[in-house]
């Protein structure tokens, strides 16, 4: 019995992390062209993302995007998430569900959306596009992030804070926002790395005025391979492990998935 | 709370009014532009003005395009059933590890997850092309001749979809089977019944709900996908919503785009509907 | 007017009323307690006097001030809650101090009256410990000692023990008595457990089903309850159903008993409950002759638990419960025919 789970265990795992090991393996490829096993041994395709002026603007477009959506989503879910909870407002119930909605669509749908919409309004490939789009399409993650954390607040603490002389105001700022801000912070990395690694918005917003890293790598897949590729899923497989690892360090990242601790 | 006493509500509507205005502007509206612009019409010149003109749903239901939508459904659900094949013994023996070791899986399955599917696409080229891929391994092991390419074929575009749906397979049996009560699977073996009895009548009706979101999430999921087909298959693989890319981007027909866009909108919401009314009343 | 008053309070939960009519008076420095089983009301009660929730009717007072429809933050109360509800982000110091510093006290000033409460609660030099590192008992005090910071009007307290185990709360109840009576606050408690009321208080509210029962001090409600609702609920009781038949004379088994109290005038002829208290209750050998105000039955079961011995009589079907101890060595086992003895003072009769 055991052996047949360790076995299967095995073979899931090697499913799971096989092919980043042998991107990661290409990526340190010494030649300039694709091989397995890899032929010598080098960091000169990691150097090229930096020293690449192409290939280091689309990275800098990419972050750019990811930072500024990011941000703009963790801020409009903050209020609609604590009007929900706190005074459970139908009115920002009914944001919430449409908040979550694009997320779970088919991507290409919101994005078609937005191509018309930006399109319809002379807004098509302006940088500030893509930034709306990415807000709306990833404002999922903040919302029930957010809406975790407030859930997890005792509704006994924010009682005990006004029988000591807090306001509704300070009782936000004293008792929930702190204890809310793990999970804004936890929502606003989720952002970050998928609009990080968003492919089809960016490209039915921007995709012929600006270059985000995945439509550049898809753009170089058409025209052949190159060892950089390779290079970049490292790299992004290791940003995403560490902001992931740092939700897991600092925040709660099984009760974030919806297990319950004790 | 609404029957503590506090200040006016007025004070607690403002709040909502820049995200009303966010979601209003930028979801709601794009949203129904899909709606309006797949009944527009289509001009010789490739731009098009709304109105009101079923050509494009005509189109849809009279062309190879249906078929294309009725294939998207088909291999849909085949990978969320293969994937909830593999993923539910995994994840039912993940959350018995320990804490430490089911945050490091964690961690690395939502770290694949987040992974641009641009970069899945490319990996799995690599591991199925003639010069660097897995027939080489094998030549090297000496089951094979030379190596040969994979890709582009049926398999490629099946195993890259899996490979894009199991992580989120995982994270959706994740809470339901970390929850579900140890002591309904002590209680079982107590009256006799073998581990692999235990898991077939204890353990997966109680997490039947799960697998069933689970299911329609990665349905949906890989109703999406559009890179992996793109890549590792011929056009005949393509999905309905790579052929809504193409439409919209490389045919400028915006309406009809918008047109298959709805019919997928359509595809999705009433699997989602209708395993939701299945579901109702199983799930907490 | 010195005090709290309740005023003809009631509060609805759409078609449930949580609390029915309600009017009581306190005066200053009295500690008090709500005593009732749970769904009573007491909490209700407890959380209209805090302003954490609004009365549907009714007014409530503080030394002669309205405080109906002030809200929480403006009413001079401090609590502590069940679940003690102490802010888990912020150290035990700050605990203590979040009241003086959203008043906007100074960092000297706040850490001073900080180390005083800390001695006041035995606890001290924890200030900068973590909520997560304390105890059930240590948190108890850190909620009592931030309730207390601000001097308030109103010390509540909602069930305060019920996350203790149950020798640390024996010695807490009597530890909060003498707080209590030393700073001669005010205080409310809310409890369903009535040995902790009988401990801590001044008076009790015994409530029932959204209504108060009985108000009273501890011993005068213990001697006397006025029906069978707090009979039953305060201490354990003998309630045998009888019949007057003169204005201090009963038939009960077609024996003839004199009671002590007829509070209620009940007529002869009226059907009532013969009401005595376990520890009054004697049990005689059938050898003996048979004593006056007795009647006969049959021991069921003897539950001897060293300092007390419990003895289950059953007479005629119904059961009498004597308390005994060891002194009074009874000498009877399960099975024997014996005489209860119910002492003409011991004896008072109920409504039905």
């Amino acid at each position: 019995m055991n052996v047949v789970r360790n076995a299967y265990l095995a073979l899931v795992a090697l499913f799971l992390v096989g092919p980043i090991i042998v991107i990661s393996s290409v990526s340190f490829n010494s030649r300039n062209f694709l091989s397995f096993p890899p032929k010598g041994f080098s960091f000169r395709w990691f150097v090229e993302i930096f020293a690449n002026e192409e290939w280091f603007s689309a990275l800098t477009n990419s972050v750019v995007i990811a930072f500024s959506a990011s941000l703009l989503a963790v801020a409009v879910a903050l209020p609609v998430a604590y009007a929900a909870w706190r005074y459970g407002i139908r009115y920002a119930k009914v944001l919430l569900s449409l908040g979550i909605a694009p997320f779970i669509l088919p991507p290409v749908i919101m994005a078609l959306a937005f191509l018309l919409f930006f399109t319809t309004t002379g807004m098509y490939g302006w940088f500030v596009s893509v930034v709306i789009s990415h807000t709306m399409f990833l404002l999922a993650l903040p919302l029930v992030t957010i809406s975790l954390g407030l859930e997890s607040i005792d509704r006994n603490l924010i009682e005990a804070s006004h029988t000591l002389g807090a306001d509704d105001r300070t009782v936000f700022r004293t008792i929930i926002l702190p204890m809310a801000l793990p999970y804004a912070i936890a929502g606003f990395a989720f952002c970050f790395v998928l609009s990080l690694n968003e492919y089809i918005i960016a490209l039915m917003t921007v995709g012929f005025t600006y270059e985000t890293l995945p439509i550049k790598i898809f753009n170089a897949i058409r025209y052949g391979y190159t060892p950089v590729i390779a290079s970049i899923a490292v790299l992004f497989l290791v940003v995403n492990v560490v902001i992931f690892g740092l939700i897991a360090i600092f925040g709660n990242l099984p009760r974030m998935l919806g297990a319950l601790e004790e | 709370m609404s029957d503590q006493p506090s200040s006016a509500s007025f004070g607690r509507l403002l709040t909502l009014v820049p995200p009303s205005i966010a979601i209003g502007l930028f979801f709601v509206i794009p949203f129904s532009l899909i709606v309006l612009s797949s009944v527009a019409h289509q001009l010789q010149s490739g731009d098009f003005v709304f109105g009101f003109d079923t050509a494009h749903y005509e189109r849809f239901f009279t062309s190879i395009f249906i078929g294309r939508a009725v294939y998207s459904a088909i291999l849909s659900f085949s990978i969320a059933v293969i994937s909830l094949l593999i993923a539910f013994p995994f994840t039912y023996v993940l959350t018995g590890f320990s804490k430490r070791t089911r945050t490091i899986w964690l961690v690395y399955i939502l770290a694949q997850l987040s992974l641009s599917e641009v970069l899945i696409a490319f990996s799995w080229q690599i591991l199925f092309s003639r010069t660097a891929g897995i027939t080489n391994l094998a030549v090297w092991l000496g089951v094979l001749d030379k190596p040969f390419s994979l890709a582009p074929s049926a398999l490629a575009v099946l195993v890259g979809l899996v490979y894009l749906a199991l992580p989120f397979a995982v994270l959706l049996l994740f809470p339901a089977l970390s929850r579900l009560d140890r002591s309904l699977i002590e209680a079982s073996q107590t009256l006799g019944a073998s581990p692999v009895r235990t898991f077939f009548t204890v353990v997966l009706p109680v997490s039947r709900p799960a697998l069933i979101s689970g299911g329609v999430t990665v349905f949906v999921l890989t109703l999406g996908a559009i890179i992996v087909p793109q890549v590792l298959g011929r056009p005949g693989h393509w999905t309905l919503s790579v052929l809504i890319t193409d439409q919209a981007i490389y045919n400028s027909n915006m309406p009809f785009a918008s047109a298959l866009a709805v019919i997928l909108l359509l595809m999705s919401g009433a699997v989602i509907g209708v395993v939701g009314w299945l579901n109702r009343g199983s799930g907490k | 007017m010195q005090g709290l008053i309740i005023d003809d309070v009631t509060k609805r939960y759409g078609p449930v009323t949580a609390v029915e009519n309600v009017s009581l008076g306190f005066d200053s420095g009295k500690m008090v307690c709500f005593l009732g089983p749970s769904g009573c009301g007491k909490t209700t009660l407890l959380r209209m006097i805090a302003g954490l929730d609004l009365p549907t009717n009714g007014r409530i007072s503080f030394d002669g001030a309205d405080m109906t429809s002030v809200p929480p933050h403006k009413r001079d109360i401090g609590m502590v809650f069940q679940s003690f509800a102490l802010f888990p982000h912020l150290s035990v110091g700050e605990n203590i101090a979040y009241g003086m510093r959203i008043r906007g006290a100074s960092k000297a000033e706040c850490a001073e009256r900080t180390k005083e409460l800390l001695e006041l609660i035995h606890l001290p030099g924890v200030e900068d410990r973590r909520i997560s590192q304390l105890s059930g008992g240590q948190r108890q005090r850190v909620a009592i000692a931030r309730a207390l910071a601000l001097d308030p009007k109103i010390f509540l307290l909602d069930e305060p023990m019920s996350a203790l185990d149950a020798n640390l709360r024996e010695s807490m109840q009597i530890e909060l008595r003498l707080l209590q009576q030393r700073l001669g606050i005010t205080t409310i408690v809310v409890t369903h457990d009535q040995t902790e009321a009988m401990t801590m208080a001044d008076e009790i509210v015994v409530m029932g089903h959204a209504n108060v029962h009985q108000v009273g001090e501890p011993q005068d409600i213990y001697k006397n309850p006025v029906n069978r609702f707090v009979a039953d609920f305060i201490g354990t009781s003998n309630l045998l159903p009888a019949k007057m038949v003169a204005p201090d004379q009963i038939e009960l088994h077609g024996e003839t008993l004199k009671i002590a109290t007829n509070t209620g005038d009940f007529a002869a002829g009226t059907e009532v409950l013969l009401l005595n208290r376990p520890e009054e209750v004697m049990v005689r050998n059938r050898g003996q002759k048979k004593p006056s105000n007795s009647i006969p039955g049959t021991v069921s079961f003897v539950r001897d638990i060293g300092a007390t011995i419990e003895i289950l009589v059953d007479c005629q079907g119904q059961e009498v419960i004597s308390m005994l101890t060891p002194k009074d060595s009874p000498n009877v086992e399960a099975g024997m025919e014996v005489y209860v003895e119910m002492p003409v003072e011991a004896c008072s009769v109920l409504a039905v």
